[in-house]
């Protein structure tokens, strides 16, 4: 008796539950791969799993076994010239496996003494974001710009001789001259056919007036038949184009940072953190998101992303510079009506004295028309100093859009977005 | 062969209608040869489900546990990499018999694991003495459905991070989960569910009378068979008398803890239960691998010629078959780098068609050796070694000279007291004997695994468990030794110590917590 049962509809991942127990368990060696995955990689690259190894001494499930020493016979296969009583030299660097001793234990395989295996999408971002006590990430509505686009929306009877549908149209006048046609053809026929009796008729009894009438008649609507027009003006038909408002699909992240001297590679690693986790929020947002590095310390630079977090530089800030690099490349590459435009922008709060109400009005008069938002993180455990102070200000003028925060250290990363989160599911 | 071929089913693609007919053929064939099998359960999985399956140690139903995790990662990581393609079979030793197909097989191995694991495995599960003694079939899915609700109740209850390091103590010590020499009461999920509150309370009644300050001969059933205490009259307080407990040494570690461990709570127990029980259920696969293999080798090769001969497939799939058959048999020889000892399905199909041969075919040399066997009917010869023997004493009865001539077994010494390796036997008339010997006793599991017994635990002293450890030919334990007694510590509750004994002489010892610290914590 045999049953078959089609199982694969059913659920795949039964081995989740253990699997997550694993990894729970294992969590400080995977987050040690994880954190170094993270320094290696570039921003835009964290979407996929990793490849986590961990030394299979720290994972073995341990059981009495055999270790190596004394006597033990072996039974192999193969024979090919060995008689009873020959001696071999014992191979150099032997396990001491012979199958038989080895026992239960981990049969990883092929001796490597690293335990691999790979971390799915989510797995590491879990670990990426787990210092940032980061909730699932949800994809919230987010006020995007409108791009005004033509959209078809069907068809009006004007239009310009380019968008004729002609389908339509010539629908159109198929329909109308059968409709045009059908009383003129009905009164044919009945002439016809009252013709055809009359002429049918004895000689006697017909009436050539008649006769003649119905010819009349008869030639009167095969004219009028032909005269029928093939196509009309009035059968024509136009595409019609509407303008309909369409989110933009397309933003870029300006990522500005301050590389002066008292940045030192842990900020610029909690810094990028704060960058990566805007850019995976908004690449969850729009279609294409591209990034621009902009950084400064007195002047600021273009650069890419391997030079912007691992070169070192030295010397005083002024932001305005970078600020003012923002908005040239703004205005260059990047036109407002069809970019959403975000900045992110960290530092450890250092400006040049008289530069941060420059700042300010940089930002108030040029950049926040412009942009859907502007986040500023502040590295530092120290008090604030001139720009944080300038930059509350514009806060008060763009409440919406403009968020600032002091990040001591990764886990304060946060609450910036949540705040950009809140705010907009509240407006939505 | 046969001008009136007409194959069920050709190509590679198949269907649940074409996998009917087939299986409706092998059971017919199965029958004609006498096969007795469970009813079937075939059930077919994508790959996915087959790695699922395959990490939880082919439990169709499992708990939850770390160690399971790991298992999974490690074969999906070896699947992706491509080092490994997934068995194609898996089939559990349950009634019905429960077989996994995968999706992604060609027709030919669809059939081929039917034949392989539905009839060959089906029947060597039902038929074989071990697991005719040691497990039940039919309540396995039910007692593994208990099982997991259970310790997912304790997980609840106690939390997972507790539960979890009381199952890495059972697990390190579930080899040593058997009773070897009695005859165990089978498994059923029923009866444990309706006893368990029952149990609960009983198992700690023995305990506590175990551990009173003053013993007396405790009440009920005796823990164990033929209990302490029988001196206990002539102290008056019996304090210090009573013997050795136990009186007899006990090798089934688990048992030995479920019952008499002082702290553990009823919940605990039923826990070392649990993995005991289970660990009862896999003991006969581990000693009728070689067996096992052999058998469903055997007759998924014979069915599938016999599906050939009469023309229910055709010459491509046959050619398929061929090519996949002979891999899984496939030996390499020592010296080769795909060299990983001796393959158990190609020494078992060796053994078991030398069987048939010697019964069909006998030559001088097979009459001098298997004068019984010799022209008997070899359908007969084949059941009785498939139900009546174990992988060692399989071995030792049915390996020909012609299998170990054609393997060109030899026997190799290695002592590390000699500077090299001996050559101590080859497949020659003089070392036949000495050959075969050595290879069962490779597979016998008091070989395998090192023979370790608890011998005494100190009721009325400091409540320490003192285990030995038989040492064989010098082979010394290895390494994990130490995080295993600190395991057994853990489920012990008091010190616990290791004497590596060797013909009356103590070699090495082990203690846990180690001496030199402060054991009094």
């Amino acid at each position: 008796m045999t049953y078959f049962i089609d199982r694969r509809p059913n659920a795949k991942h039964k081995s989740a539950v253990n699997r997550q127990r694993f990894l729970e368990r294992y969590r400080k060696h995977i987050k040690r791969s994880v954190e170094e995955a993270v320094n290696r990689r570039s921003i835009t690259d964290m979407e996929r799993g990793e490849k986590v190894s961990i030394p299979v001494k720290d994972i073995s499930e341990p059981v009495f076994q055999h270790g190596p020493g004394g006597a033990r016979d072996i039974v192999a296969p193969g024979n090919k010239e060995f008689i009873a009583g020959d001696k071999i030299r014992r191979p150099s660097g032997q396990g001491g496996g012979d199958g038989a001793g080895e026992g239960g234990a981990s049969n990883q395989g092929e001796g490597v003494d690293e335990f691999a295996f790979t971390l799915s999408r989510e797995e590491f971002l879990e670990f990426v974001f787990e210092g940032l006590e980061l909730p699932h990430l949800q994809r919230k509505s987010l006020k995007s710009l409108e791009e005004i686009k033509m959209v078809r929306a069907g068809l009006a009877r004007e239009g310009v001789p380019s968008r004729i549908s002609i389908t339509r149209s010539m629908r159109e006048a198929y329909a109308r001259r059968i409709a045009m046609r059908a009383p003129i053809k009905r009164a044919l026929k009945e002439a016809v056919e009252a013709l055809e009796v009359e002429e049918h008729k004895d000689p006697v009894l017909r009436n050539p007036k008649r006769i003649s009438e119905l010819k009349a008649e008869i030639e009167r609507l095969e004219k009028r038949i032909a005269g029928v027009p093939f196509i009309d003006t009035y059968d024509l038909r136009y595409h019609q184009l509407s303008p309909q408002p369409q989110p933009s699909n397309q933003a870029v992240m300006f990522c500005v940072m301050d590389v002066s001297g008292s940045m030192t590679q842990n900020h610029k690693d909690i810094a990028k953190r704060f960058f990566l986790l805007l850019y995976m929020f908004l690449e969850k947002h729009y279609e294409k998101v591209e990034l621009v590095f902009v950084r400064h310390h007195t002047a600021a630079r273009e650069v890419g992303e391997e030079e912007f977090f691992y070169s070192r530089e030295t010397g005083g800030t002024i932001v305005s510079s970078a600020l003012n690099l923002v908005n040239k490349i703004i205005e260059k590459r990047y036109p407002v009506g069809q970019w959403n435009l975000y900045v992110a922008q960290a530092s450890d709060g250092d400006n040049w004295d008289d530069d941060s109400n420059i700042c300010r009005d940089l930002l108030v008069k040029e950049l926040m028309p412009q942009l859907q938002y502007y986040a500023y993180v502040e590295i530092t455990p120290h008090d604030h100093q001139s720009l944080w102070h300038e930059y509350e200000s514009v806060v008060k003028q763009f409440p919406e859009r403009f968020a600032m925060q002091q990040i001591v250290e990764a886990g304060d990363i946060y609450p910036v977005f949540r705040e950009l989160f809140k705010r907009r599911l509240n407006q939505s | 062969m046969n001008a009136t071929r007409k194959p069920i089913a050709t190509g590679s693609d198949w269907n649940f209608n074409v996998l009917e007919r087939f299986d409706a053929e092998l059971a017919r064939l199965a029958d004609i040869y006498r096969l007795d099998t469970y009813p079937n359960q075939i059930e077919v999985i994508t790959t996915e489900q087959m790695m699922d399956a395959y990490a939880s140690v082919g439990m169709p139903v499992g708990y939850h546990h770390w160690s399971f995790g790991k298992q999974f990662l490690a074969v999906e990581q070896a699947y992706k990499r491509g080092q490994m393609g997934l068995a194609y079979e898996l089939v559990i030793n349950s009634d019905p018999c429960i077989a996994y197909l995968m999706e992604e097989n060609t027709l030919m191995m669809q059939v081929l694991v039917m034949a392989h694991a539905c009839y060959g495995h089906n029947s060597f599960f039902k038929g074989n003495y071990l697991f005719r003694t040691w497990t039940d079939a039919s309540s396995i899915v039910d007692y593994l459905v208990f099982a997991r609700q259970y310790i997912a109740k304790c997980e609840e209850r106690h939390g997972v991070q507790a539960v979890e390091q009381l199952l890495d103590a059972c697990h390190a010590l579930q080899n040593y989960g058997v009773d070897r020499y009695k005859r165990p009461s089978p498994i059923s999920a029923e009866e444990e569910a309706k006893r368990q509150d029952e149990r609960e309370t009983y198992l700690q009644a023995q305990v506590n009378t175990l551990w009173r300050t003053i013993p007396e001969a405790p009440t009920g059933e005796p823990p164990l068979p033929g209990s302490l205490h029988s001196g206990g009259d002539d102290d008056p307080l019996g304090l210090h008398s009573g013997g050795r407990y136990p009186p007899e040494p006990q090798e089934n570690l688990l048992y030995f803890i479920e019952k008499n461990a002082p702290l553990l709570a009823p919940w605990q127990r039923e826990i070392v239960r649990i993995v005991r029980k289970l660990a009862q259920y896999f003991y006969p696969q581990r000693q009728t691998q070689v067996m096992n293999e052999g058998w469903a080798c055997f007759w998924h090769y014979t069915l599938m010629n016999r599906l050939y001969d009469d023309g229910n497939v055709d010459e491509g799939l046959m050619l398929e078959f061929l090519q996949s058959h002979a891999a899984v048999i496939n030996q390499p020889p020592f010296d080769s780098p795909h060299y990983s000892g001796i393959n158990p399905y190609a020494l078992g199909f060796a053994i078991f068609m030398d069987i048939k041969r010697i019964c069909e075919a006998p030559t001088d040399e097979d009459r001098q050796w298997f004068p019984d066997m010799a022209g008997s009917p070899w359908r007969d010869t084949l059941e009785f070694a498939m139900r009546n023997f174990k992988d060692e004493s399989f071995i030792q009865q049915f390996l020909s000279p012609k299998v170990m001539r054609d393997h060109k077994l030899f026997l190799v010494v290695d002592d590390d007291q000699a500077e090299n390796l001996e050559v101590a036997a080859i497949h020659n008339e003089q070392g036949y004997r000495r050959v075969r010997e050595a290879l069962a006793t490779q597979y016998a599991l008091s070989v395998r695994e090192p023979n370790i017994q608890v011998v005494e635990a100190a009721i009325r002293g400091d409540r320490s468990l003192t285990l030995h450890h038989v040492q064989d030919s010098r082979r010394p334990l290895g390494r994990s030794v130490y995080p295993v007694i600190r395991h057994l510590q853990q489920l012990w509750g008091f010190p616990v110590h290791l004497v590596s004994m060797e013909e009356g002489h103590v070699t090495r010892r082990f203690h846990w917590p180690i001496e030199d610290e402060n054991t009094t914590a």
